[in-house]
């Protein structure tokens, strides 16, 4: 018998390797044009990255968000949504967690401040994700165009927030209050301190949690079960007797609870106050994370991790190579998105091909 | 006469079910052919190898004569091949005339072709009588103006052997008239057209010859004006089963289902289903028959919860079911589930699995609640012992709870949703086409496992556009057409051509046939 699709070890591990690959070649190519040696580039990048241990520190702190908004994109993709609001669903938890920490950080230790203001952050990006949920579940408003609207929605209401109420009097930098102690997430430079003077902290802990309790929940529970089954094919899950419009509204609403916590991770962990635009793209990155990674746990950590390091590691080759722009990060990521996203299953008829070839034909 | 088109042993298989199988007719120049048979005798697959969206497996196809081998759309366009589908091909914001041009641009510079093109399609018009404007926008034409504008796209591209698909469908009484007298127009201008049909009156009042098609295989070829409408039910439907499966004594029970003035309209108004009422008992099957569309799948949805009815009352074992002060059916089916009912969807990969899911998976599709622990996680040992059980006692072929269930054939996937249902213990099991799709060796083994449920005292209400199905397997036949029960007879009335004039929406009463 001839194959016809390809094994799980194709999909899940060669065709994303081949897809990275490519996307690293092509930036190789474009440093080569810049006049730059890309093995010598990549040297710095790794080093840098992964086998300095505080540049390996900042790499996960940045992983660290990249895997709650890839979390965030990937429990919707498994319901067949296509969460895009990420973003702004980050954005606005970073509202609600300042707002619980500027009400509370005088008052409340640290090991009560945290959560809540983590409950904080996880509630208003489920809220903001409610609306874009409620209008696809009840009205049919698709969710792509609704979350990006809800994007730009975000980044109004935040400006206007921060300006108007959360500017400290005196103060000209649009900004919250800087956070009391309280409110200061642990860093793992205490029990590690190899780490060095960096922001790696809890959050990475907790990032870890959300994988394993987002594995079990999806490939584990009744509810997952049902999730995937409105995503496969949403008539046969009407007739399984799952209730749709219910499974894409809670979707939607755990979808931007995990955006939201996202923001924890730089808002209490790094800065200590609320910025203007502090998400800085992570949102977007995690649309990247979880089509890389295919919604997987560990294919999420890995991206993540890659995607951290493409920071890390790109912040200081541009320092090193002037030729090189720090943009080139964002360049890369681009790459990844359209080799890895776009088109995920180029090299697929190739590798079926050479599968059928190399395989003893067995029958007609 | 010379043949427009000529098969010579067409075979086409899809999987394990042989659409074709052997098949060899002519089809005479200038001349109205029909072709007749149930749904998926394989009229269809006949007319897609001819237009080219098929090749056959083996076997020749004779355009004029000459062997062809037609291998897209293309070819059989450029040798003159047109084809009206059952559902148009039209872009509907765009005109008549941009219909027409659309693929046939012939150039960057629209504006100067438009012209010469509108006059030849106006002249086309005048001959054929179509009626049609070519500057008015299809969505604002009739349902039958739109086929004709479909028409006299095959016109203008010059085709000269044409085939419609059930073209009357979709037609009223006077837009079906006015069809047959562009068909008749089209056949003294020399042209040939193919009529593929189920309805006997039809063929009767338009074609030359007719050919019948079952289970893949011409099982007929006569000229229309020496046979008859009940020559032709006869030839369509077949002879009874062979053999008969083993059942016990018809002992009903108690009333398991009451539906009574049943309605329910489209969001348009239009009503699908009209006045159903019927009584359903324990140990007794009833099988629904009917050319598929006439309202079937509609009844089953509406008694499984996955649809609600406009109006009327279903009874089930004495209690109403909770159709009312709900706005849709989303999430019903699972209160019906647990009431005991039972449902084995009629297209399976739509509703039924979930492709992308494991057999195991899909043994627990719709029972997903039942099988979780107090924590919400699924207990997989046990999922395993259950599905490793159901797989043995179906007979579910590979023996394979891992593997990707769109992988197995289609008689195995209704092996294993059967068996998922079964295994529930409803008190009433709806089935559609139990066996659609289902390779031939597996028929039987589905058949039985429908008896020995309605021999344990389940009620079966059971769907069928086949009628040697419904033979099989019922003790009472509904026979349904335009969305009302022409007929309720029990299984010792069986008479093909009787049901199948009731299919057709004739009659009994001899009053009413038309010569």
């Amino acid at each position: 018998m001839k194959k016809t699709e390809l094994p799980r070890w194709a999909t899940g591990f060669v065709l994303p390797i081949l897809n990275l690959m490519s996307a690293l070649l092509v930036a190789a190519l474009v440093i080569h044009l810049l006049g730059e040696s890309p093995s010598a580039s990549l040297r710095i990048l790794v080093d840098s990255a992964i086998l300095d241990p505080e540049g390996l520190a900042y790499t996960l702190f940045y992983a660290s968000t990249f895997i709650f908004a890839g979390l965030a994109v990937s429990i919707a993709m498994q319901a067949g949504l296509f969460n895009i609001g990420a973003e702004g669903q980050m954005y606005v938890g970073g509202l609600g967690l300042t707002w619980a920490v500027l009400a509370l950080d005088a008052h409340l230790p640290g090991w009560l401040m945290i959560p809540i203001a983590m409950t904080g952050a996880a509630a208003f990006g489920a809220l903001w994700a409610f609306i874009p949920g409620y209008l696809q579940a009840k009205r049919g408003s698709h969710v792509v165009v609704t979350t990006i609207m809800f994007n730009f929605i975000a980044a109004s209401l935040m400006n206007f927030v921060i300006v108007k109420y959360l500017i400290p009097e005196g103060q000209q930098n649009p900004a919250s209050r800087v956070f009391a102690d309280s409110a200061a997430l642990p860093l793992l430079n205490k029990i590690l301190p190899v780490l060095g003077d960096t922001p790696l902290n809890i959050s990475f802990i907790v990032a870890i949690l959300a994988l394993v309790i987002y594995g079990v929940v999806v490939w584990r529970s009744s509810w997952g079960y049902k999730l995937q089954a409105t995503g496969l094919n949403a008539h046969a899950a009407h007739y399984a007797g799952v209730k749709i419009s219910r499974t894409i509204i809670v979707t939607m609403l755990v979808s931007g609870a995990l955006a939201g916590l996202g923001a924890v991770n730089s808002v209490m962990g790094s800065t200590h106050y609320l910025s203007l635009n502090f998400p800085a793209g992570a949102g977007f990155v995690g649309i990247a994370i979880a089509l890389m990674g295919r919604q997987h746990p560990v294919g999420i950590f890995l991206s993540s991790v890659l995607f951290g390091a493409l920071i890390q590691g790109g912040f200081d080759l541009s320092l090193e190579k002037p030729n090189i722009p720090q943009e080139t990060f964002i360049f890369i990521q681009g790459l990844i998105i359209l080799f890895c996203g776009a088109m995920e299953n180029f090299y697929a008829p190739a590798i079926l091909k050479l599968i059928n070839l190399t395989r003893p034909n067995k029958g007609a | 006469m010379q043949s427009a088109v000529e098969f010579r042993n067409i075979s086409k298989a899809f999987g394990a079910v042989q659409a074709n199988a052997d098949v060899s007719f002519p089809i005479a120049k200038g001349s109205i052919h029909g072709v007749i048979g149930e749904n998926g005798a394989g009229k269809s697959t006949l007319m897609s190898i001819l237009y080219g969206y098929y090749n056959a497996d083996s076997g020749q196809v004779l355009v004029d004569g000459q062997p062809r081998s037609i291998r897209t759309s293309h070819e059989a366009i450029a040798l003159g091949i047109g084809m009206v589908h059952q559902h148009f091909m039209l872009v509907e914001n765009m005109t008549v005339l941009d219909n027409v041009m659309l693929g046939n641009e012939g150039g960057v510079k629209l504006a100067a072709k438009r012209g010469a093109v509108e006059a030849t399609l106006r002249e086309i018009c005048d001959r054929y009588r179509l009626d049609v404007d070519p500057l008015a926008t299809v969505h604002d034409l009739s349902v039958g103006a739109q086929q004709r504008v479909e028409i006299l796209k095959q016109i203008y591209r010059s085709a000269n052997i044409l085939i419609l698909d059930e073209p009357t469908a979709v037609l009223t009484a006077q837009e079906t008239a006015s069809l047959f007298e562009i068909l008749r127009l089209f056949k003294e201008q020399g042209k040939t057209i193919i009529l593929i049909t189920h309805k006997l009156q039809e063929i009767m009042e338009i074609t030359d010859e007719v050919t019948v098609m079952r289970a893949g295989r011409v099982v007929g070829a006569v000229k229309t004006a020496e046979t008859s409408r009940e020559q032709l039910a006869g030839m369509m439907v077949g002879r009874p089963l062979q053999s008969e499966l083993p059942r016990a004594p018809f002992n009903p029970g108690a009333d398991v289902l009451k539906v009574s003035n049943l309605q329910l309209k489209d969001a348009n108004g239009v009503a699908l289903l009209s006045d159903i009422g019927f009584t359903l008992r324990a140990g007794e099957i009833v099988a629904i028959a009917g050319v598929s569309g006439n309202g079937q799948s509609e009844l089953l949805e509406i008694l499984s919860g996955m649809r609600l009815p406009t109006s009327g009352r279903v009874e089930f074992l004495g209690r109403e079911l909770p159709y009312g002060g709900r706005a849709n059916a989303d999430g019903l089916p699972a209160t019906f589930r647990a009431l005991g009912i039972g449902h084995v969807p009629e297209d399976r990969l739509r509703d039924g699995v979930i492709k992308d899911f494991s057999v195991m998976q899909n043994t627990v599709f719709g029972y997903q609640d039942d099988v979780k622990n107090r924590w919400g996680l699924f207990d997989y040992k046990k999922i395993a012992q259950r599905c490793a059980h159901l797989m043995t006692a179906f007979d579910v072929r590979p023996n394979n709870p891992d593997l990707r269930i769109g992988l197995l054939s289609g008689g195995n996937q209704q092996k294993v949703v059967i068996a998922r249902e079964v295994a529930a213990q409803p008190k009433l099991m709806l089935v559609g086409q139990p066996t659609r799709g289902v390779d031939i060796g597996t028929i039987e083994s589905i058949h039985t496992q429908l008896l020995r449920l309605r021999d344990e005292g389940v009620a079966i209400l059971l769907s069928s556009v086949e009628l040697e199905e419904v033979r099989a397997l019922a003790d009472r036949i509904i026979v349904m057409c335009g969305g009302r029960i022409a007929g309720i007879l029990p299984i010792d009335e069986f008479d093909t051509t009787r049901i199948g004039l009731l299919m057709g929406g004739m009659h009994n009463s001899p009053a009413r046939h038309r010569a």
